[in-house]
């Protein structure tokens, strides 16, 4: 576009991960001054293409060129040197030291021809920096306690006062507020007027068209697309990242049987996390509960589970009022949590599959005090039949079963502990779409068998498809509330973002 | 929504976090005033020149040590083995003096760094390319050492009559043949203002505690992580090296079975008291090295009160639960204020 030449370049990448292939024949070039979007679903290897570029991994094959010049980049160390910096999702930062050591860690100024780090000079260079991204910072305050946008800056500025003329950007807008969105581009935009390139992978095709000059579309680890915003639309975007069109996902369809409320919330609130938060689910119901990273729908299950304390507000259960304090008490009311992070949270992975599903129902497999295997197999083994979860055998680790298979064995955990209330949290992040549908026939099924279901998703395909009701938040309070019928994308977006909706 | 209010609330927890890391130094002149305040009422002539002088003969090994295990404890690391070291390095140097009556006090002392150092390097290598758990690992070196100790002193004590004269006479007289300033403190400070200015103004300094405030960052952001993990031993080794030369300075004695048994747990008091963070990332020389005379203050005054020696442990412990357990208070209390966790 600016210049002939692109500043770095990769050809025919091929990259795998204990035998499963995340890339296969990838190329991707980047031009000085340029904004390149990388969109794909999750899993689709857009985070695995620029950690090959920044050094973290090394391709099965393929090459990669700087300037004019095959490199070889062995370590992040090395991408540095090259002037290639890579901005993570989740900035990484160093808490116990200050912005202006975060900034410039590992090639701190020196005083002239000493080895001896010269604080001062340290201090008045991050200031300058952090003055020409336009950050108001204190080069002297710590950065534990700093909002995640903030630190993305201070990370930003640690890539510029190492001279990076490649920046790439893994999911930068994840858990930044609109406003946040809309200095970072600011920041993207000048940065790209000075000659930069950047890769900027995002999820939101919105942001994308906004900010990108080319887009390259990444679907299971292949190269599918290159277009420019301008000449494509949302729609076909979509269906690149997707590879069918959007009608093909698993649709629940309207008008089921609700009973009786089940879960009643009422001014819900936590310091910092959440405020005013008030909503019922029905027996038969699932509630769809959208928003962005960080607007605080996570904390809000947790809370109704026990694991993070309330400052104010009522929970009733079946109309009745609880407190419930420790995750104990919340099975004891028969409502269960199904966490978004599998790994952490939700199983252990290296204990086996019936170990691990029959984990919340204890009771049920033992004798008096003591465990029965046999009946834990027996519970198990019905289980997987039920949920149709693929595996070896009930005793096979956990953590070796698919991403879609491990959501079903949480799943199952709960599922055994018989509850009538699910909080479920993204529960098909991270799994591929044929077993997306699976999981998404799977809760539909619970819901018409009388359970009241709490869905905190991202996905907007997922809410609009699953949900009878639709509960928006933002930045700790719920900004909407959409029956099926009225909820649209647009509405929900708008309703996340705080931005309001020309629409007649 | 960046608002005024969200300004505001970051300012006022930035302050708070700096009024609690000052609080951390200022709250161990407050407990040593206490303890001393505490031993007066019981003892009026607590602070007689004789009982001073006890508090600053016992701090020096305590602070030289200390400094290097607060860097191990601030790369989120431990070494248990500092008390073997010390051992080692006495008694061969010691045994060095014995064979050898003309032998260079220095070169002694140099051979004593250099030879904690090679043990520092074991420690350092396995825990950083070997990819040993730190506590496994000095814990096994920890017996390895101290078996070392046995088998090449062949059970036997240096007596106070090997021990040079000179080198006994740095714990009695300093610079001037001021008495009350024995060159031993005088080698502690400079042990302690050398890795005050070492952590402070040097990329590898700098890098200790990068790598103990986020591993993975550290290791993304290019910073030597195997290699600044495997020199935070070494400097350990060679601290304790030092330390053992000038334990035998001290006592005029070194005894495989005694000398430096369970003084690993004095150093490990002297830096989580001082201030360290356990979980790794912060800490600070001047913390450690206030935390040492705190703990060189008490254990003067429990003698000069009376207390059996072997109580001394106990209020060792003490101390340090009750300063994990305040630093834990001020923690849950700032991430409740920055993050409403």
């Amino acid at each position: 576009m600016t210049d002939k030449t692109p500043v770095i370049q990769a050809k025919k990448i091929n990259m795998a991960f204990g035998g499963v292939q995340v890339l296969t024949d990838v190329d991707l070039s980047i031009y000085p001054g340029e904004v390149h979007g990388l969109i794909g679903e999750n899993g689709a290897g857009k985070s695995t293409l620029v950690k090959i570029l920044a050094g973290v991994h090394q391709p099965k094959s393929g090459e990669i060129t700087l300037r004019d010049d095959v490199v070889n980049i062995p370590d992040p160390q090395t991408a540095t040197r090259m002037g290639i910096a890579l901005i993570h999702q989740e900035p990484l930062t160093f808490p116990d030291l200050d912005v202006a050591e975060n900034i410039f860690i590992g090639h701190q100024p020196r005083s002239n021809g000493l080895p001896r780090i010269d604080w001062r000079t340290m201090y008045a260079r991050s200031a300058e920096i952090l003055g020409s991204l336009g950050v108001d910072l204190d080069p002297h305050a710590k950065v534990r306690g700093l909002s995640v946008a903030d630190q993305q800056m201070v990370e930003m500025a640690g890539a510029l006062s190492r001279d990076a003329t490649v920046l790439l950007m893994d999911e930068p807008t994840a858990a930044l507020t609109p406003n946040e969105v809309e200095d970072l581009f600011v920041i993207i935009r000048h940065l790209r007027e000075q000659g930069v390139a950047i890769v900027f992978i995002s999820h939101r095709l919105e942001e994308i068209s906004a900010i990108c000059d080319r887009i390259t579309v990444l679907r299971d680890g292949r190269w599918v697309g290159e277009r420019r915003p301008e000449e494509t639309t949302t729609d076909e975007i979509i269906q690149l990242m997707v590879g069918r069109p959007l009608s093909a996902l698993f649709d629940r369809g309207i008008n089921h049987k609700t009973g009786e409320p089940l879960l009643e919330v009422q001014g819900l609130s936590r310091i910092r996390k959440f405020q005013d938060i008030s909503f019922e689910v029905r027996a038969g119901e699932i509630v769809g509960m959208a928003g962005l990273v960080g607007a605080g729908r996570t904390d809000v299950a947790r809370a109704l589970f026990g694991t993070l304390n309330i400052d104010r507000g009522t929970v009733r259960i079946q109309g009745k009022e609880v407190h419930i304090k420790q995750p104990s008490d919340a099975l004891a009311h028969g409502m269960v949590y199904v966490p978004e992070d599998r790994q952490h949270n939700g199983l252990l992975m290296p204990m086996s599959v019936s170990n691990n599903m029959t984990l919340a129902a204890l009771e049920k497999i033992s004798i008096g005090n003591w465990l029965r295997k046999s009946r834990e197999d027996q519970y198990a083994m019905d289980y997987v039949e039920k949920l149709r979860i693929v595996l070896r055998n009930v005793d096979q680790p956990v953590r070796e079963l698919s991403g879609g298979n491990q959501q079903k064995a949480v799943l199952a955990k709960w599922l055994m502990a018989e509850p009538k209330i699910i909080l479920l949290d993204e529960p098909t992040r991270g799994i591929d779409i044929g077993a997306k549908a699976e999981v998404h026939r799977l809760i539909g099924e619970l819901a018409s068998r009388g359970l009241a279901i709490l869905m905190i998703s991202s996905e907007m395909p997922e809410i609009l498809a699953m949900s009878d009701r639709i509960i928006v938040m933002r930045e700790g309070m719920i900004s909407g509330h959409f029956t099926r019928e009225e909820a649209t994308a647009e509405r929900i977006i708008a309703a996340a973002t705080g931005q309001t909706l020309q629409e007649a | 929504m960046a608002s005024a209010s969200d300004v505001l609330h970051r300012q006022q927890s930035s302050t708070t976090s700096l009024r609690l890391s000052r609080f951390r130094e200022i709250g161990i002149i407050v407990f040593l005033i206490l303890v001393i305040g505490i031993t007066l009422i019981f003892k009026p002539d607590f602070l007689r020149p004789i009982n001073i002088r006890s508090i600053l003969l016992w701090v020096p090994l305590v602070i030289i040590v200390a400094t290097g295990e607060m860097m191990v404890i601030i790369t989120r690391g431990i070494d248990v083995s500092v008390g073997s070291i010390l051992a080692f390095s006495g008694i061969v140097v010691g045994m060095v003096f014995r064979d050898n009556p003309d032998f260079n006090i220095y070169l002694g002392v140099l051979l004593g760094i250099l030879l904690g150092a090679i043990l520092g390097i074991i420690n350092g290598a396995l825990i950083a390319w070997a990819k040993i758990p730190p506590i496994i690992t000095t814990l096994g070196t920890l017996s390895v050492y101290r078996g070392l100790v046995f088998i090449v002193s062949g059970g036997r004590q240096i007596d106070p009559n090997h021990v040079p004269v000179d080198l006994i006479r740095w714990s009695q007289r300093g610079p001037f043949g001021l008495q009350w300033l024995p060159w031993v403190v005088l080698i502690a400070l400079g042990v302690a203002v050398l890795a005050a200015l070492f952590l402070k103004y040097t990329q590898r300094g700098r890098n200790i505690y990068a790598i103990g405030s986020n591993p993975d960052a550290a290791r993304l952001r290019g910073i030597p992580v195997e290699t600044t993990t495997f020199l935070v031993y070494l400097l350990t080794g060679a601290a304790a090296g030092l330390a053992g030369i000038l334990y035998a300075s001290r006592f005029g004695f070194v005894n495989p079975g005694e000398t430096g048994v369970g003084f690993e747990l004095t150093v490990i008091a002297a830096v989580v008291i001082g201030g360290t963070n356990v979980f790794g990332g912060s800490g600070s020389v001047l913390g450690v090295v206030l935390g040492s005379l705190l703990l060189g203050t008490i254990s003067v005054a429990l003698s000069v009160l009376g207390v059996a020696s072997t109580w001394q442990l106990a209020v060792y412990g003490f101390v340090i639960l009750l300063a994990v357990s305040v630093d834990a208070l001020i923690q849950r209390e700032l991430r409740r204020a920055t993050t409403g966790e």
